[in-house]
């Protein structure tokens, strides 16, 4: 279970999350709403160990995120690709795998060549791969070390069709495997297809919290709109 | 905003500036063989004291912030260091005006002077860093971290020159004022460090104060932009 | 052991990017030449002195191609967000701030002994049987240059103007490490004994060690707030 506890997170004077406590149960998945700016990716880096809270904590089962114990349990796909242009496809994961300590990767990299479709590019440099190519060796990247808590930034936004299909089908496949997934997007109806709980943050305070419903998967707008729009 | 202690500091601060001039201009003797330019010394030697003072409360404060948080940390050690800049400005400026008829030039490379300089160079460099970070946790963590790297490299930069400069030595004398002095002039020297504490102090409640309303600013902007 | 394995996870990657991309180094190569050049005009470079000055016409070289070296260390990593990655990844900061620390280190060195021929031969000196001697001294000015360097590279990373903030908040701090290895350097081409001038060794020495632990302290600070 991941809990936030009274968490603040301040940039200078300006509180971009205020006071949001929140219980993730392991195995659910949550889909993270609001506009842009109220506060999203925010909790998600600090989630991610990116950065800390100002005030509050947040645990994992208990322990602080930025134990390296942690860390390894998270996967994470942010706003950018984190992949290294100069490096092949192989060597990018062998790099997160040595970061994540995962001995003898080769098979598992092969493997994870094959799902994203790039095992005949295995040694071609991501610099020269079409955008939807280096998209699925960022999903790869993400998902390579079997995190058991995903945090996904928009995953959707400006993902190809087959690299949105494939990400899809991983994080279809992930909750049923009972993984920790948080997802944060602007899609509705496709996130609350999928969610077992929702979460709407408004102007960095925690507008809503609850598990998805079959009343919120039949209009999801009106509810976004309730807690979004109130002054 | 004005309160009443602010004009007890500044009438202390005003008295005490004056009262160095007039120790220094005509009250405490003049000295034998370097004549009037030897005076501007009360002027000159004070400013950096307080610019040491001036990195060291910048040092402690930003480590306070580092550990605590608490941007009132980071007011303090702002404001330092700005005050530290001009303190150290006035002492290398003074410096030139003193060297160049005792020594016969403007400025020379030894121990004192170059630390001097680097110290200023590194005043400098904080609060231009600072003025290059947007956010404002983000510019008070670095310009923290910062400081610690300057004051250790401070300390370091004065032994190196020390060694240096015992390997080399140089063509004048530096320093040495401190033997000798007539008592008259310690106690004027000593009255106007004081005086200049004082007046760092005064300062700095308005800089503190000043750093406080520019951070409420910036957050008010960014409170208001995301409505 | 962890730490230096991450640590060395990382140098390894930033030293096989730049060996397929080789962008860093040849530029700061070129650039060296260009500094070789202009200081040509500066004195005489033939006369007698310039031996004197060897020491320093060296460092500064160096120092100014390293910045260049410095300047990329961090900011590559925001190309992509991979900073985010590796931040995120459970690696402590230091094993970051070590990792890039030694590839930057190899970068200069190999940078240092590239230019020394070409230094060699416009400006006369001689140091082929120094070289003993001057390895040591190039490895410690280096270190001692480049963990500050990595540090402010990575303070500097998503601060405007970085190109100008690093010389300028790095150059000040590493006055005495610059001292130190001029003045070595220097005794080493004028052929004077190396032992009077072995507490400088033993300063940059101490000098590294600072602020090695200085950057190990404080890098996770600077990375994650």
């Amino acid at each position: 279970m991941i809990a936030a506890q009274g968490v603040w997170k301040f940039f200078g004077d300006f509180a971009a999350l205020r006071e949001v406590s929140l219980e993730i149960a392991a195995g659910s998945t949550l889909a993270l709403l609001g506009r842009n700016g109220a506060g999203k990716t925010t909790l998600l880096r600090m989630l991610a160990a990116l950065s800390s809270p100002s005030r509050g904590t947040i645990t994992a089962d208990g322990a602080s995120l930025r134990e390296p114990a942690q860390r390894r349990r998270i996967g994470l796909i942010g706003h950018g690709i984190s992949i290294y242009d100069d490096l092949t496809a192989a060597e990018n994961l062998e790099f997160f795998a040595s970061l994540y300590g995962i001995t003898a990767p080769g098979e598992r990299i092969d493997r994870w060549l094959e799902t994203t479709d790039l095992l005949r590019v295995r040694n071609g440099l991501a610099r020269q791969f079409s955008r939807g190519m280096r998209q699925r060796l960022a999903i790869a990247r993400a998902f390579f070390h079997d995190p058991d808590i995903l945090l996904l930034d928009e995953p959707f936004t400006a993902l190809d069709d087959r690299a949105a299909a494939l990400l899809s089908g991983l994080i279809r496949q992930a909750h049923d495997q009972g993984r920790t997934l948080i997802i944060s997007t602007h899609q509705l109806r496709e996130a609350l297809q999928l969610a077992t709980d929702v979460a709407v943050l408004d102007r960095g305070r925690l507008a809503f919290s609850g598990p998805n419903t079959e009343e919120l998967k039949a209009a999801p707008e009106d509810f976004y709109r309730k807690y979004t729009e109130t002054a | 905003m004005k309160s009443q202690s602010d004009w007890i500091w500044a009438g202390v601060t005003a008295v005490m500036m004056v009262t160095a001039l007039y120790l220094t201009f005509v009250w405490v003797p003049m000295e034998r063989t370097m004549g009037v330019v030897q005076r501007i010394f009360y002027f000159h030697a004070p400013p950096f004291f307080v610019a040491a003072i001036a990195i060291v409360v910048s040092l402690v404060a930003g480590i306070r912030f580092l550990v605590t948080r608490d941007f009132r940390f980071d007011e303090l050690a702002v404001a330092s260091a700005e005050l530290g800049l001009v303190f150290e400005s006035m002492n290398l400026a003074t410096g030139p005006f003193w060297a160049r008829p005792v020594w016969g030039i403007w400025w020379t490379w030894d121990a004192r002077l170059t630390s001097a300089f680097v110290l200023w160079l590194m005043f400098v460099g904080y609060l231009i860093l600072r003025r290059a970070v947007d956010e404002p946790t983000q510019r008070a963590v670095l310009s923290a971290v910062l400081t610690v790297f300057q004051a250790v490299g401070a300390v370091i930069v004065y032994l190196a020159n020390r060694l240096w400069r015992t390997q080399h030595p140089q063509p004048v004398i530096a320093g040495g004022q401190g033997s000798g002095l007539h008592p008259d002039m310690w106690l004027t020297f000593v009255f106007c460090t004081a005086a200049f504490m004082v007046l760092y102090l005064c300062l700095l409640r308005h800089t503190r104060r000043l750093e406080r309303m520019r951070r409420e600013i910036e957050g008010l902007r960014r409170t208001v932009h995301s409505l | 052991m962890e730490l230096l394995r991450q640590a060395w996870a990382i140098a390894r990657k930033d030293l096989r990017i730049e060996r397929r991309s080789k962008e860093v180094v040849n530029a700061a190569f070129s650039f060296a030449l260009v500094v070789l050049l202009l200081f040509s005009f500066t004195f005489d470079p033939t006369g007698d002195q310039v031996r004197e000055m060897s020491g320093g016409l060296l460092w500064l070289v160096y120092s100014f191609a390293g910045v260049l070296v410095l300047t990329r260390s961090f900011a590559q990593e925001t190309q992509n967000d991979c900073l985010d990655a590796l931040v995120a990844a459970p690696v402590p900061g230091s094993a970051i701030f070590l990792g890039k620390a030694l590839a930057n280190t190899v970068f200069l060195l190999f940078l240092e002994l590239a230019t020394l021929p070409v230094f060699t031969i416009f400006y006369n000196v001689r140091w082929e049987a120094k070289m003993a001697w001057l390895l040591p001294v190039l490895v410690l000015g280096t270190w001692g240059f480049t963990v500050i360097g990595t540090v402010f590279s990575a303070l500097t990373v998503s601060v405007r103007l970085r190109e100008l903030m690093l010389p300028l908040l790095v150059f000040p701090i590493t006055v005495p490490a610059l001292m130190a290895s001029v003045q070595l350097t220097t005794t080493l081409f004028t052929g004077e004994p190396i032992a009077g001038d072995l507490v400088w060794l033993q300063f940059l020495a101490g000098f590294d060690l600072i602020f090695t632990l200085l950057g190990v302290t404080l890098v996770e600070t600077i990375l994650v707030g």
